[in-house]
């Protein structure tokens, strides 16, 4: 789990203040983003990209413990979730105490309440790392997260506590009740939170956390303190896990336990290792993928947590750098210029590999249909066809397309493990 | 005084029922070195398929082939799963146990849904053991109460009696040592994660009636057993057991008295307020010790973690 690949290309050099080739990724990012309520207009498509947003930030900063510092963390949800309760309490001061403060700087007050929450907890947490500090993140967490329940005042039980954006002080002629407002005010509070964590990863401080992460030993002899290098890691995320809760507060106006919950914290760090953790973009990556899955799936099928659960755990047992990891895996053939000898055996193999996932999807889907379905209900619509779940012809389709297109991608195995050899192969061809 | 003696025995069952899960768990981390995140997904396993078998044949098959079954499971597991992700380290083995302890949860829903079995305890067993004070105590916590007794004993005597027992605990600390001598150390791996596992599964067998067979078993267990073996030292058998006990003890307890804290409040010479709505620490008033008592167990992990991280009976820092 290391990044020194990516890492040591930006240090040994002196940064020049600005340099274009370096923020070109972030200004096409930042026009992306403008033009992509232009493209998605609608109200459902609007609440998935603020969501998405959300999760990026919350995923970047869940990063910067895991993939910068080492720190696998069961509890990371309740430094978004308190800065999300505090930036509701402070909504709901707005609206009946006469409080003055516009809505768009109301998520600097979460990570101020998250990063005094880190500091705390992260005051005795971050001694150790491993599998002490995840322990001590999962006891608190669930700690903190069976509190919500009794302390009635402040977390609101068991429905939660609701506010209203629209009340505050007018910004800029807006007063954000429409879901655009709201969508280009998390896109500039993404933007910022996303730069200020990049940064962040190149500071001195930022090295040694990947120092610490790598060879604590070591770093303690250069003299460094551990423990305070986790520490500063542990704070600087949880204020950004903060900003994401105060988003996450004005997007959706209601928090609940559920935000702080080990279900929450569970997501986030099924998410960043789905993108890969060893690298800047892989929690984003793993964030825009996971929210797709999440909304997209959920519209066709009952199941989509079974098909995320084992893409999970797929992911961990062969692809551990995630999918960012699967992608940078290419980049050695790209820059030996024999990409195109890959095409190929991808290309066939994509017919088969499809087909044999689609089976396979469907045999659950039957399964879970004939098991599930109410009595009497046997007819089912699966890739636009209907039939009887309850008959054996669909069953004897589906094993048979499963097992012969699984017989054909073993079969092609080989072949596309041959071109891999020769592509990643330098000098002239074997 | 009467009281005192059903909750004694009442936190006995529930504190030798989490030690069957503990035992397991606490044997595999000290072999591997891994924290098994889906062990109490293992011990719903356990409890889901004696339901299956029960359905065809009675309790009393189930308990004897579920864990034999669930053992199976968890050696596959070890074998083609951890065994693999092992290469990139422990953080990533832990990874792999939470995910895997997701997906146990999913593919339980999807086979039987999310509606609590009909898992009951068998019509034997279905009658008053003894009374006290007119608390009837059933004759299948006495059964229980025996089970892990029974399992306490035959694993100790393993352990420390046996050859293979030596073996294991040999691996335990000089693995590459008894690797050397000629002992096959993967395959004693997988046999302790297959026993620690089939444990689990046992526990769940047992556990099913009494506390519900239904998809969120796993969760609500599954923290108390982490709680358990880190409060106890990560890695003894010893430790799990007193910590387990423990534990019983303080739910059990913390459950079964009316204790009100504006009383206690009131007897330190605050008064309470007459408005309470507005006041941000009314809930201190209105708060009980059966409402506090689910946290208390992990207030006192974070307090064993932070002050001695080997936990009570432990050895060494993992």
């Amino acid at each position: 789990m290391t990044v020194a690949k990516e890492s040591s290309a930006v240090t040994n050099t002196r940064m020049p203040w600005f340099n274009i080739s370096q923020a070109m990724p972030w200004i096409m990012a930042i026009g992306f983003l403008l033009v992509l309520p232009v493209m998605f207009a609608s109200g459902s498509a609007l609440t998935i990209m603020n969501q998405m947003a959300i999760t990026i930030i919350f995923a970047l900063s869940y990063n910067m413990l895991l993939g910068q510092g080492g720190m696998l963390s069961f509890g990371h949800a309740v430094y978004m979730g308190l800065g999300g309760f505090f930036c509701v309490h402070l909504m709901n001061m707005v609206e009946y105490d006469n409080l003055w403060l516009p809505l768009p700087f109301l998520p600097v007050f979460g990570g101020l309440f998250g990063l005094i929450f880190a500091i705390l907890i992260g005051s005795f947490s971050t001694g150790r790392a491993g599998t002490v500090f995840a322990m001590i993140s999962l006891g608190v967490g669930e700690l903190i997260a069976a509190s919500s329940i009794i302390v009635v005042a402040f977390f609101g039980g068991e429905e939660g506590i609701s506010g209203d954006r629209t009340m505050g002080p007018s910004t800029f002629g807006l007063d954000f009740a429409s879901q655009l407002e709201v969508y280009y005010l998390t896109a500039v509070w993404l933007v910022i939170s996303a730069l200020a964590m990049f940064l962040f990863s190149l500071t001195p401080i930022g090295r040694i956390a990947n120092a610490v992460r790598d060879n604590a030993e070591r770093a303690e002899f250069l003299g460094y303190s551990q423990r305070h290098v986790r520490f500063i890691s542990f704070c600087a995320s949880g204020f950004f896990a903060g900003i994401a809760g105060g988003l996450f507060a004005i997007n959706f106006e209601i928090l609940t336990e559920e935000n702080l919950n080990l279900a929450t914290s569970g997501s986030i760090l099924l998410i960043t290792f789905l993108g890969g953790v060893g690298f800047f973009i892989g929690p984003i990556i793993g964030a825009i993928v996971f929210t797709l899955l999440q909304t997209v799936l959920s519209l066709y099928t009952e199941i989509w947590q079974l098909y995320v659960g084992t893409l999970f755990l797929l992911t961990v047992m062969f692809f551990p750098y995630g999918l960012t990891g699967l992608i940078a895996m290419h980049i050695r053939p790209y820059k030996l210029g024999k990409i195109s000898m890959l095409y190929q055996s991808y290309l066939r193999m994509s017919v088969p590999a499809i087909v044999c996932i689609l089976s396979l999807f469907s045999l659950l889907e039957i399964t879970f249909h004939a098991r599930h379905a109410a009595i009497g209900e046997e007819q089912m619509r699966l890739f636009w066809i209907s039939f009887n779940s309850h008959s054996i012809l669909p069953w004897l389709v589906v094993i048979a397309l499963a097992l012969g297109s699984g017989w054909m991608v073993k079969s092609l195995a080989p072949d596309i493990k041959e071109a891999w050899d020769e592509a990643n192969y330098v000098g002239p061809g074997k | 005084m009467e009281l005192v003696v059903v909750n004694i025995l009442d936190g006995l069952v529930t504190g030798l029922l989490l030690f069957m899960l503990c035992s397991g768990l606490t044997l595999i981390f000290s072999m591997m070195g891994v924290l098994n995140f889906a062990h109490s997904s293992f011990y719903m396993l356990g409890a889901y398929f004696a339901y299956q078998i029960s359905t065809y044949t009675g309790f009393w098959a189930g308990l004897i082939f579920a864990p034999i079954l669930v053992g199976i499971v968890g050696a596959l597991v070890e074998r083609y799963g951890l065994r693999r992700v092992h290469q990139y380290g422990h953080v990533p083995e832990l990874i792999f146990t939470f995910g895997l302890a997701l997906l146990i949860e999913e593919i339980v829903q999807f086979f039987f849904g999310s509606n609590q079995m009909a898992y009951d305890e068998p019509h034997s067993l279905d009658f008053t053991a003894f009374s006290i004070a007119g608390n009837a105590f059933p004759a299948y916590k006495v059964f229980m109460i025996f089970m892990a007794m029974a399992i306490f004993m035959v694993l100790l005597y393993i352990l420390t009696r046996t050859r293979i027992g030596l073996i294991i605990q040999a691996s335990l600390s000089y693995p590459n040592t008894v690797q050397n001598l000629g002992h096959n150390v993967p395959l004693v791996f997988m046999g302790v994660f297959g026993v620690g596992t089939a444990l689990a599964g046992l526990a769940g067998v047992i556990a099913g009636p009494v506390l519900g067979t239904f998809p969120g078993m796993a969760t609500v267990l599954g923290s108390i057993v982490f709680v358990t073996i880190v409060i106890g030292g990560l890695g003894s058998l010893w430790g799990a057991l007193v910590a387990s006990l423990l534990i019983g003890w303080i739910q059990t307890f913390s459950a079964s008295y009316h204790v009100v804290f504006s009383d206690m409040l009131e007897s330190i010479g605050f008064t309470k307020p007459v408005i309470i709505e507005d006041s941000m620490l009314r809930d201190l008033w209105t708060l009980t010790l059966s409402q506090i008592g689910p946290i208390l167990p992990f207030l006192l992990m974070v307090l064993v973690l932070a002050f001695r991280p080997q936990g009570l009976f432990g050895k060494r820092e993992s």
